[in-house]
């Protein structure tokens, strides 16, 4: 089985994360980026599912040069190759392009039978690109998924939306998981040193027959017209409880009429 | 006026109040029509009417249920090529934002999610970063799909006599790949959904598990019950409860925080609450700088006697 986990690299969310003032960008330069932390339960279910069968677990990751460290971080945890899709013309690509692209890339790869990915990236944290693939590449589409099993060729999947649901689909399809379904591994050593020896594809959009005039800032089908830092809320009142503190509560809700 | 197209969240016809809410933003950009797929429209009629619906697009059937919802995308899409909508409203949760995905690709058309406001020439407002920014964008390609989030307007009714129109309902065996074999409904608690609660009490590490105190805070103040991601991953509280990053954005009237230090991957989750009180021992707990109202105390002692004067002061 042929197993693509995409991967995201994103501005640390414990960090001072901003925007680009020219062109209302998310800035990946000025903060340090990560794997997104939801991406590591995809790449942990990919590798659960090669622990146990014949799987070949492929990372791919679209960005900039710094990108290479989210493909980079799944080999140690154990992806067997990664691909790498890089070109300037890519920078400020809404979801529409973005799906364009790794669709053209999946397909690219040929015979995919599974694609897993996080329930949102940690940045722009739309949920929208996996469901776009599926809808691009014709596969089943199964998104919020706490827990994943395989038999007879079908993926059976408990999906954890506003309801539970039991849900089945054929191969190929699209699967992106919660941090619910496993516990990502961390990279052993042995793991980190393995990863420096696996084989990393760079595609750029020609490589992909993408016209590069289709994707990127211009091309992008909504625009930001504007970005605010918003204020830090000022802090309020803060009392130390005397024995009184669960009064003082109820004297506040009450002053603001919510009660 | 061009029509705005609005996707009816329901079950078996109960219109869940989100619906009335972008009915409600509907109204400021062009014409309201509600877009029905599933069953039980006779019970959602009376609801799409008053608050405004023009037009009801009716889509009757019990396929829908069958399968997740990409024979929603797939028949929304088909409803919109005729009739040309300036927009499609969807609610912002999981279902909604496949469906937006599927369509913005169906369409050829720009999608903004996680709208908390959309203006009548169709410029959406997001919260983004964690709250840290807020962000206006626009869509610029075909029609604007926007997904907006649970109480972004206070939904006000405005009584119509809505035309309906029956959609004939055939769907691709493309949209019926992935098959719903169970569906198990959330146990009822008799408390009001998570993401569209006025008020809501969440409870932390610092409950220790103890989560008594903070139902009962809910109960009184007639709010919806959270949990951050630490009480979560220790088993205390269902994940269907969880404000945060990877659990429910929350932004109700009142966000009341109890043994919570307030983690970034937290406060994504609340930050937008309109008005915060904390309750935490620890007085150096990050969450308070946000506080609008805050104790430093042990909130076993503080909600209960909070509970109980708030039981007094109602009478």
């Amino acid at each position: 089985m042929k197993i693509v986990v995409l991967v995201k690299h994103v501005p640390d969310a414990a960090a001072d994360r901003g925007f680009n003032e020219s062109d209302h960008t998310t800035d990946r330069a000025g903060v340090d980026g990560i794997l997104s932390e939801l991406d590591e339960y995809a790449v942990e279910e990919a590798l659960k599912l090669s622990d146990s069968g014949e799987a070949d677990v492929i990372a791919v990751t679209m960005g900039p040069d710094g990108a290479l460290d989210a493909i980079k971080r799944s080999l140690q945890m154990g992806a067997a190759s990664g691909v790498h899709v890089v070109d300037d013309a890519l920078h400020g690509s809404d979801a529409v392009a973005t799906s364009k692209v790794l669709a053209a890339a999946i397909s690219k790869l040929g015979d995919v039978n599974l694609v897993l990915t996080g329930m949102a990236s940690t940045d722009g944290g739309m949920s929208v690109v996996p469901a776009m693939l599926a809808e691009r590449l014709g596969f089943a589409h199964i998104g919020f998924v706490g827990e994943l099993g395989f038999a007879d060729g079908k993926v059976s999947a408990r999906r954890d939306a506003d309801v539970t649901e039991t849900v089945e689909a054929s191969l190929p399809a699209v699967v992106s998981v919660t941090d619910q379904i496993n516990e990502p591994r961390y990279p052993s050593f042995k793991g980190i040193m393995a990863a420096k020896k696996k084989p990393v594809e760079t595609w750029s959009l020609a490589d992909l027959g993408v016209d590069a005039g289709s994707v990127g800032l211009s091309a992008a089908w909504s625009v930001v017209e504007a970005v605010t830092a918003r204020p830090e809320r000022t802090q309020g009142e803060i009392v130390t409880d005397e024995g009184d503190g669960g009064v003082k509560v109820a004297e506040y809700l009450a002053g603001q009429k919510f009660i | 006026m061009a029509e705005i197209l609005v996707l009816v969240d329901h079950v078996d016809g109960a219109v869940r109040k989100t619906t009335t809410e972008l009915l409600t933003i509907a109204r400021r950009i062009g014409e309201p029509a509600a877009v029905f797929l599933g069953s039980g429209y006779e019970a959602a009629r009376d609801t799409l009417a008053r608050f405004g619906a023009v037009k009801v697009y009716v889509a009757e059937s019990p396929e829908f249920d069958d399968y997740l919802v990409a024979p929603h995308a797939e028949v929304l899409a088909q409803i919109a090529s005729t009739a040309q909508p300036s927009a499609v409203l969807v609610t912002s949760n999981p279902d909604g934002k496949e469906i937006a995905g599927r369509l913005a690709v169906k369409l050829e058309s720009g999608v903004i999610t996680d709208a908390v406001d959309v203006d009548s020439d169709l410029t959406t407002t997001q919260s983004v970063f964690a709250g840290g920014y807020t962000v206006n964008a626009r869509v610029t390609q075909g029609t604007a799909i926007i997904t907006v989030k649970p109480n972004a307007v206070t939904p006000e009714p405005a009584e119509t006599t809505p035309v309906e129109e029956k959609v004939a309902v055939t769907i691709s065996d493309a949209a019926k790949r992935a098959k719903v074999v169970a569906r198990t409904a959330r146990a009822a608690t008799g408390r009001p959904e998570l993401t569209e609660a006025a008020i809501v009490v969440s409870g932390g590490r610092g409950t220790g598990g103890e989560f008594g105190p903070v139902e009962a805070l809910a109960d009184a103040l007639g709010g919806a019950v959270g949990a951050s991601r630490a009480a979560v991953d220790s088993g205390w509280y269902p994940h269907s409860h969880q404000v945060g990053q990877t659990g429910k954005t929350v932004s109700p009237q009142l966000y009341i925080a109890a043994g919570i230090s307030g983690a970034i991957q937290h406060r994504a989750g609340m930050q937008t609450s309109k008005t915060i009180v904390v309750v935490n021992k620890d007085a150096e707990a990050p969450i308070f700088s946000m506080a609008d109202f805050g104790v430093v105390g042990d909130l076993h002692t503080v909600l209960r006697q909070a509970t109980e004067e708030i039981e007094k002061r109602k009478g």
